[in-house]
């Protein structure tokens, strides 16, 4: 292994452990926002501080290896690739901790009829699960398993658009629950754009392994 | 149209193979960068488009060097002496002859009959200026070449070559041997004389080669492995051993 190699590696390391506490802090918002649990909510807005200290941590060592090792070509193309995969993440640690704050700062626990009709947990399952195959195409370099994040997305889609109808809907027979309502409204719009943080993290996968740029073109 | 271009080029070393089929061509006005392992056949490639490698005993070349379209080899029409102007050499080492730094650049002029005084002078001034050494040494012109530092020195033999006006350029490792600072003065003049030159390059330097070219070409054990604008060399490279080379895991 070169210098540079030994340097990567530690880089793809980290970049893996911002993969799995990013994974963990949606699980876990999860739990909270679902199962209404104030204290899972504080551990992940606790935690956010974590993420966003490995996040430092790898810009910094990002603008080292370039400062430092010149890389060029495949070398360059993954740490450009670690470099925004990582503010992915981050952006991502900020979404499961705002929807943890929404459990911190209601009052009474979200109705369970609610719960269901927007679909808010299968959106969250679907996420989670978009974030396993994600790590999964970067740890094995795989480029088909990234390919697949791009069809998964569109559940969150649909999702999300129904949602407006359907709680307003809800809204109009149960008057009372207007302030819970948006808060789930603002839980499922955040998680439509956890969707597309992911297939960010695909492209920029696809990028490094292919030098294709798949950024802003809708056949991939 | 193409500055220079080689068709099928094969050049033999008695029986030591060392270009294998080379085709190539360089547009003018821009700046190619030869890159490869050691004894790949770098400067032996240069050397063929001044005819300096005519010079070795034994050596064979088969195939088409042109220049201006017009090949240089199989050409009753064009004199060594004549392309030698047209086609100006720097190499590796500063190499200054025994002379006034006055001297040594209007060398190449008094070899070709330019004599006239002003003449003389006024080139001399021009390409001191080009090179980007005129001003450290205006004061001193008479004093001899050896009195200058290595990246002066090298400057100079810059400024030697530019004198006689030639269209093409070519450098051999021209800043191997010198600091940052002398280095960056060459890279830039590189960049300011693309306007006027055709430039080939030979640097085992990838970060110089990605700043001064616009084309590269990896070579390989006397093939042309690659040869593609210098970007995509750097970023995205064909050939997995121009990959390996550039990233430096080769062999
Ligand atoms: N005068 C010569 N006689 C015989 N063989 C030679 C001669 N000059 C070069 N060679 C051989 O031809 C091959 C190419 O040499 P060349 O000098 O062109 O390599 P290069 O790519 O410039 O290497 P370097 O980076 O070390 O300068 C080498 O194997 C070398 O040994
Ligand atoms: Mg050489």
């Amino acid at each position: 292994m070169t210098h540079l190699d030994v340097e990567l590696k530690r880089l793809k390391d980290e970049i893996v452990e911002m993969f799995e506490l990013v994974t963990q802090q949606m699980k876990k918002s999860q739990l909270a926002f679902i199962g209404f649990d104030r204290e899972i909510a504080r551990e992940v807005n606790f935690n956010e501080k974590r993420v966003n200290a490995l996040e430092l941590k790898i810009d910094k060592d990002c603008e080292n290896i370039f400062a430092l090792f010149n890389p060029v070509a495949i070398d360059l193309r993954f740490v450009l690739a670690v470099l925004k995969i990582n503010s992915n993440l981050e952006r991502i640690g900020d979404i499961a901790d705002g929807i943890s704050r929404y459990v911190i700062g209601t009052g009474n626990p979200f109705d369970k009829e609610l719960i269901d009709i927007t679909r808010v947990n299968e959106m969250f399952v679907m996420a989670v699960q978009m974030l396993s195959d994600v790590q999964k195409a970067f740890d094995s370099e795989d480029t088909k398993i990234a390919r697949g994040i791009f069809q998964k997305d569109d559940l969150l889609d649909e999702i999300n658009e129904n949602a407006n109808s359907v709680i307003e809907n809800y809204i109009r027979s149960h008057e009372g629950n207007i302030s819970q309502s948006l808060h789930i409204i603002s839980a499922i719009r955040k998680l439509e754009r956890t969707g597309d943080q992911v297939k960010n993290v695909a492209e920029e996968i696809i990028f490094f392994l292919e030098a294709k740029v798949l950024k802003h073109v809708s056949e991939k | 149209m193409n500055k220079i271009e080689t068709k099928n080029l094969n050049l033999y070393y008695g029986t030591f193979h060392a270009l294998k089929g080379i085709t190539m061509s360089v547009k003018a006005n821009t700046v190619t960068a030869l890159i490869g392992p050691s004894g790949c056949g770098k400067s032996t490639y240069l050397r063929l488009f001044n005819r300096m490698n005519d010079l070795i005993p034994g050596v064979k070349i088969e195939g088409d060097v042109l220049l201006d379209e017009k090949d240089i080899y199989n050409n009753k029409g064009m004199r060594i002496d004549e392309l030698r102007k047209k086609v100006g050499m720097v190499f590796q080492k500063p190499n200054p002859f025994p002379k006034s730094i006055f001297e040594n650049v209007a060398y190449g002029l008094r070899v070709n009959g330019m004599n006239h005084a002003s003449f003389v002078e006024e080139r001399v001034e021009t390409s001191l200026k080009q090179a980007a050494l005129w001003d450290e040494v205006k004061d001193k012109l008479k004093k001899s070449a050896f009195a200058l530092s290595g990246g002066q020195q090298q400057r100079l033999c810059i400024a030697r070559a530019l004198a006689i006006e030639p269209s093409v350029l070519l450098m051999d490792e021209p800043a191997s041997a010198l600091d940052p600072i002398s280095t960056a003065k060459i890279e830039d003049l590189i960049y300011e004389l693309k306007n006027k030159y055709t430039i080939i390059i030979v640097t085992h330097n990838m970060q110089q080669a990605g700043r001064v070219s616009d084309k590269t070409a990896f070579f390989y054990l006397g093939d042309l492995i690659e040869y593609n604008d210098t970007n995509i060399i750097f970023t995205n490279p064909t050939d997995p051993n121009t990959q390996s080379y550039v990233t430096g895991r080769f062999g």
